[in-house]
């Protein structure tokens, strides 16, 4: 495959209220993940790292924040001259009849037509994983699928419709329940896809002319028996977040060396935008162990088990215990948090005490002062 | 085209750093790593940036190549502009010949037509020595008010240093009237920082007059300036304060990373108002492990830190194992220091390797003769064998064999 055979549809949107605490004045893929990124930023090095030179950004609201982080797409090197990265906010349909994904792919029905690619690859951007799309891509050209459901196995997200698939032992689909309620161990789709794009053009358009809001029950489900769905399980390392218990985990997962060996691959990397902040400083009072510490932090107090953000500001004595502290944070002296997330420029004074629990940590909401 | 410039910069960054040695084998002095996630030249770019000035031509000749690439389009410092940004400029050849740059003021003879095309007023001329702040735009402005053909920016240094820097010799209102080279006895405790703004006519004509001189260096500080003071051109002295350093040699390097470390020194690159900008491979935040001590360091993205780090500065994809110890040095990037290593007031280099229990550096206390003591540097991509011993003052520029204990 190359730059002109695959098409990238990104939509960034999609399970938002899965996790409104930080999807108030943000979309998903904007939600800062791993010291430094966004969740986008997965998805789309993984298309950029498989060479797919044009990407359509499908918005619904809240996509201030996607903006300002793509940006030009330099980053990701999509800023070209006759590719590159194309933001889709909505266009012909109010925003409540942008439910689902076929009023948004319909929206974007001009963007389709004047692609030239075979493929497109969709995808949603609650994924955490450096997947091969080479590979994903391939398997749907060589088992003759119409549409290809990357999917994991394991348990389904509680919080997120999935499709839990059975497939024959070729990964053809013969069955397809879409629903909220885990099942155990299960083959269940992320809601990453590859289909042709003249199929997808047709596929959306019969479903419009119905009033069909849903790719998945409306286009999968009801053409198991007639198309061909194949199911492509995911060989790589990948983590989906759809709740904000699920978002710590995901996040203190890389502490574990060998989780990040598996998402931070030399040949494959993660891109995000620059900040240019100066390096992390430690102090004299600096007592730092199992975390992850991004560029522009002063750390004088103790910090374990924690992922620190650009420009996050620990003063002395301070503990900092299985904390998520988003860009800007500022803690101040003797403070102790425990099991913690805060979003960016919280500030807490000196002397506070927070805590939550592993199984429900708790969320300081975008610049809070406590 | 090319859009009319008040002030274009040209920064003279040919210059091998030979009191770097090791450092600067392969790669120009502008080039050398510093500050964690920074190269020397990312100081006057962001600079220039950071003052307004859209147009640089950074001039390259000693091992032009990875300060080439690390300039690139010059996209990281904003400096990818329509009909202005950062040029690089080599020497060339023309149709009577061609000539390697024979010295700073014929670098810039050799670029007149560069210049040309921007018809600034004012030309600056900077170098990729140096580690500082500063506003040029003030610097031009007080040029303006002095009416002046050449102002040169100074700094005060103490008095029993003085004998090592070009010092001017000034009247009360800034006015220079003389020029000394390393004076014995210095009158004056301003220094020259190897900064200066021109009228760009004015400096055209010194140029091709000198350019005609067979005798003359052609160069500003021996050549030049002494020129223009000579025929009773208006040049005044730009008092600069703040953080300046010169890091041209290993200690000074040395110790301008150091500075990083000492709230005390004022030279803060935390500050959004004056950010410098620099390449960087784009790596995940480093991780500090639970064998890991850190303390008064400085450490960047994709650093994999499991041994204990004390008043050092680390750059990307530094890897220190559990049990090696890292004192007072700087580990440039994608540095591997094995189990059970010493590495301390030392430079190691890019992508060196110190395998396990090999001893880098000494500590001054531990050196008999102080004399002899002084920042050991390890080449970049050179490995040092296991249980070897590298002592203080060392320049290691290739692999050394392991030894048995």
């Amino acid at each position: 495959m190359n730059g002109n055979t695959v098409l990238g549809l990104l939509f960034p949107n999609m399970h938002d209220d899965a996790l409104p605490e930080f999807t108030r004045n943000r979309a998903m893929g904007s939600v800062p993940f791993g010291g430094r990124y966004r969740l986008v930023d997965f998805t789309l090095s993984n298309l950029v790292n498989a060479g797919v030179s044009k990407v359509g950004v499908v918005t619904k609201s809240n996509y201030q924040s996607m903006m300002d982080h793509l940006g030009s797409g330099k980053a990701w090197d999509l800023s070209r001259k006759a590719q590159g990265l194309y933001f889709l906010p909505p266009f012909g349909a109010s925003e409540d009849q942008y439910d689902g994904r076929i009023a948004p792919l319909a929206g974007v029905r001009r963007f389709l037509e004047n692609s030239r690619h075979d493929y497109v690859i969709l995808s949603d951007c609650h994924i955490v994983g450096n997947i091969d799309y080479r590979r994903l891509v391939e398997f749907h050209v060589e088992s003759g699928a119409d549409i290809t459901v990357a999917c994991l196995r394991g348990t389904a997200p509680e919080n997120i419709a999935s499709p839990i698939i059975t497939a024959n032992d070729k990964g053809r689909i013969t069955d397809m329940i879409i629903t909220r309620r885990a099942l155990g161990e299960a083959l269940y789709g992320i809601g990453l896809y590859v289909v042709s794009r003249t199929l997808l053009m047709q596929l959306v358009e019969n479903a419009v002319s119905r009033n069909q809001y849903s790719f998945e029950w409306d286009v999968l489900q009801r053409h198991i028996g007639d198309r061909h769905l194949y199911a492509y399980e995911i060989p790589e390392f990948t983590m989906t977040i759809s709740s904000l218990a699920g978002y710590f985990k995901a996040n203190m997962a890389l502490l574990d060396p060998a989780v990040r060996e598996k998402l931070f691959v030399a040949n494959r990397p993660i891109y995000t935008k620059v900040r240019d902040c100066a390096p992390a400083l430690y102090g004299l009072h600096a007592q730092v162990a199992d975390s992850l510490v991004a560029d522009g932090c002063k750390i004088d107090g103790a910090v374990r088990d924690s992922i620190l953000f650009r420009d996050v500001h620990v003063d002395r004595d301070a503990v900092i215990d299985h904390c998520i502290l988003m860009q800007g944070s500022v803690i101040g002296a003797g403070s102790t948090m425990e099991y913690i997330i805060t979003d960016k420029n919280v500030c807490i004074r000196d002397r506070r005490s927070l805590k939550g629990c592993a199984d429900y940590p708790v969320s300081v909401k975008k610049g809070t002062m406590v | 085209m090319f859009r009319k410039q008040e002030c274009v910069a040209m920064l003279l960054a040919g210059g091998q750093g030979s009191r770097l040695y090791a450092l600067t084998t392969t790669v120009a002095k502008p080039a050398v790593p510093y500050g964690g996630k920074y190269r020397i030249i990312d100081f006057p770019l962001s600079n220039c940036v950071n003052s307004g000035i859209e147009t640089v031509g950074v001039l390259t000749q000693y091992q032009p190549l990875e300060l080439s690439d690390y300039i690139g389009s010059g996209e990281p410092w904003d400096l990818d502009r329509m009909g202005a940004g950062v040029h690089v400029l080599p020497p060339y050849q023309r149709n009577k010949g061609a000539d390697w740059y024979k010295g700073t003021a014929n670098a810039i003879y050799q670029n007149m037509v560069f210049i040309e095309r921007y018809d600034p007023e004012y030309v600056l001329v900077l170098s990729g020595d140096h580690i500082y702040k500063m506003d040029y735009a003030k610097m031009i402005a007080e040029h303006k008010k002095n009416n002046a053909d050449c102002t040169i920016a100074v700094i005060e240094v103490e008095w029993e240093e003085a004998s090592r820097f070009g010092i001017l010799n000034t009247h009360p209102d800034n006015a220079v009237y003389e020029f000394e080279e390393k004076p014995k006895n210095p009158k004056s405790n301003l220094a020259s920082m190897g900064i200066y703004v021109f009228n760009w006519k004015k400096l055209k004509e010194y140029l091709t007059a000198d350019e005609n001189d067979p005798k003359s260096q052609n160069d500003f500080g021996k050549n030049v300036l002494p020129t223009m003071l000579k025929a009773g051109e208006r040049m005044y002295a730009y008092r600069f304060e703040g953080y300046w350093k010169d890091v041209g040699t290993i200690d000074s390097l040395w110790e301008a990373n150091m500075d990083l470390l000492n709230p005390k020194v004022p030279l803060d690159l935390s500050d959004d108002t004056w950010r410098i900008y620099s390449r960087t491979p784009g790596l995940p935040p480093h991780s500090i492990s639970s064998t890991a001590k850190v303390q008064n360091s400085m450490i960047t993205e994709g650093g994999d830190i499991r041994g204990n780090v004390d008043f050092s500065v680390l750059f990307a994809g530094a890897t220190i194992e559990e049990g090696a110890q890292i004192r007072d040095s700087i580990i440039m990037p994608g540095v591997t220091v094995k189990k059970g290593a010493v590495v301390q007031y030392a430079i190691v280099a890019e992508n060196a390797v110190i395998e396990e229990d090999a001893t880098v550096g000494m500590r001054p206390e531990d050196m008999q003769e102080l004399d002899e003591w002084g920042v050991a540097v390890i080449a970049s991509g050179v490995t040092v064998g296991a249980g070897a011993t590298i002592p203080a003052k060392a320049m290691i520029d290739h692999d050394v064999a392991k030894e048995e204990k």
